[in-house]
């Protein structure tokens, strides 16, 4: 409940600076909702895959070192 | 009642609490090494106090010197406080970093606080400024071959035009006549002014503004907020933020400063003063501030008694985002 809160400003957040809203999710899903979790796990990846490689916030290590 | 007028009450006040002994120490401002530049002082004799002053440069937050902070013999300290400083110790006092009783608030209407960097491109930035006086509500700039006058009212800080409390919240002993609470500033027409872009274009000015970024952590010192012993960017077991100037270290680095002042940020400034490139800091914790005001309609600062938004939830909190 108070997770909630922090995520609802984080989320706001993140779209603001212009990252992608589909690579964020939040979800409740108790332990006794096996097929919720798994449904939801696909949907995450699906989603995720629809948009690609992350474009932002990527660390080029060969820039800094 | 004008700035000399303020400044002048101020060295009295000051100098009577400290030789009543009421305060082991008075935090305010004195004049700075350069113009436009004043900085915090500590006055600890009465002799000390007349050093003190006020102007329209007084952009820290005095706040920030409440924390962790060596008492002496009266257990208490006077602080000069406009309105957001006002506000910021009562973030202060909520969040058990001091009680009330340690601290005397000498409040001081807000007049607004001026930007030095918006005098200086009005006088044009190969002009050297060497003092600043004030008549009323005019700045007298000069320097070599030039003298401008400059109304007040066009060269405020951002924030001070939206000021939203210029009033202090909690007063021992107050300074001046309040005046009206607000500087007549749209808070919500101005706040998080990258909304209105589509989401390529929002990336492009969040890179863009941070692009100067020193990692300086000039901001972070400067806020009242950051008060943690060890800030999440000095951690380095784990290290939650790479150290490098690349972009994704300095994005991830104000990002999340940001939000650890989520529900906090009083709008005060110091973050965007203290920088020393120019960089808008506002841009990010004014989107947060907004969103707090919406969701959960939460202005930090105001009042004792209220409790942190983010320490506490309602269970209609919205949750659209939650599948």
């Amino acid at each position: 409940m108070f997770a909630r809160r922090r995520f609802a400003v984080l989320k706001n957040l993140l779209e603001y600076v212009g990252i992608e809203p589909d690579r964020l999710h939040f979800s409740w899903i108790s332990s006794a909702e096996a097929e919720k979790f798994q449904k939801t796990a696909t949907e995450v990846c699906e989603k995720v895959a629809a948009l690609g490689p992350a474009k932002h916030l990527i660390k080029n290590i060969r820039k800094v070192a | 009642m004008d700035n000399k007028a303020i400044a002048e009450k101020i060295r009295e006040v000051a100098a009577r609490l400290l030789s009543q002994g009421q305060v082991d120490c008075v935090i305010g401002y004195r004049q700075g090494s350069v113009p436009m530049r004043e900085r915090p002082f500590f006055a600890y004799t009465p002799e000390e106090a007349a050093q003190l002053t006020w102007t329209s440069f007084c952009c820290n937050n005095l706040a920030n010197y409440l924390i962790r902070r060596q008492f002496g013999e009266a257990g208490k300290v006077a602080v000069v406080a406009q309105g957001c400083v006002s506000r910021s110790i009562v973030g202060l006092i909520k969040e058990n970093q001091i009680t009330r009783e340690q601290v005397f608030v000498i409040g001081v209407p807000s007049p607004g606080m001026v930007d030095r960097r918006k005098v200086q491109a009005t006088v044009g930035a190969d002009k050297l400024i060497t003092a600043v006086n004030e008549e009323g509500e005019e700045l007298v700039v000069s320097g070599p071959g030039f003298e401008e006058r400059i109304p007040r009212h066009t060269v405020l800080r951002d924030n001070c035009y939206t000021c939203q409390q210029r009033n202090p919240v909690i007063v021992d002993e107050l300074i001046g006549e309040e005046g009206p609470p607000t500087h007549g500033g749209d808070i919500d027409a101005v706040a998080a002014p990258w909304e209105k872009l589509d989401p390529e274009a929002r990336w492009a000015a969040f890179v863009d503004n941070y692009q100067a970024c020193i990692r300086c952590y000039a901001c972070r010192d400067a806020c009242p907020l950051c008060y943690c012993h060890v800030c999440f960017v000095d951690e380095t077991m784990p290290q939650w933020c790479g150290k490098t100037q690349d972009e994704a270290d300095v994005l991830t680095y104000h990002l999340l400063r940001a939000f650890h002042c989520a529900g906090r940020c009083t709008d005060c400034g110091a973050c965007e003063s203290a920088c020393p490139v120019g960089i808008k800091v506002r841009r990010l914790t004014s989107k947060i501030e907004k969103d707090i005001r919406a969701m959960y309609g939460y202005t930090p600062g105001m009042d004792l008694e209220s409790t942190p938004p983010m320490s506490v939830y309602r269970p209609d909190d919205p949750q659209d985002f939650i599948k």
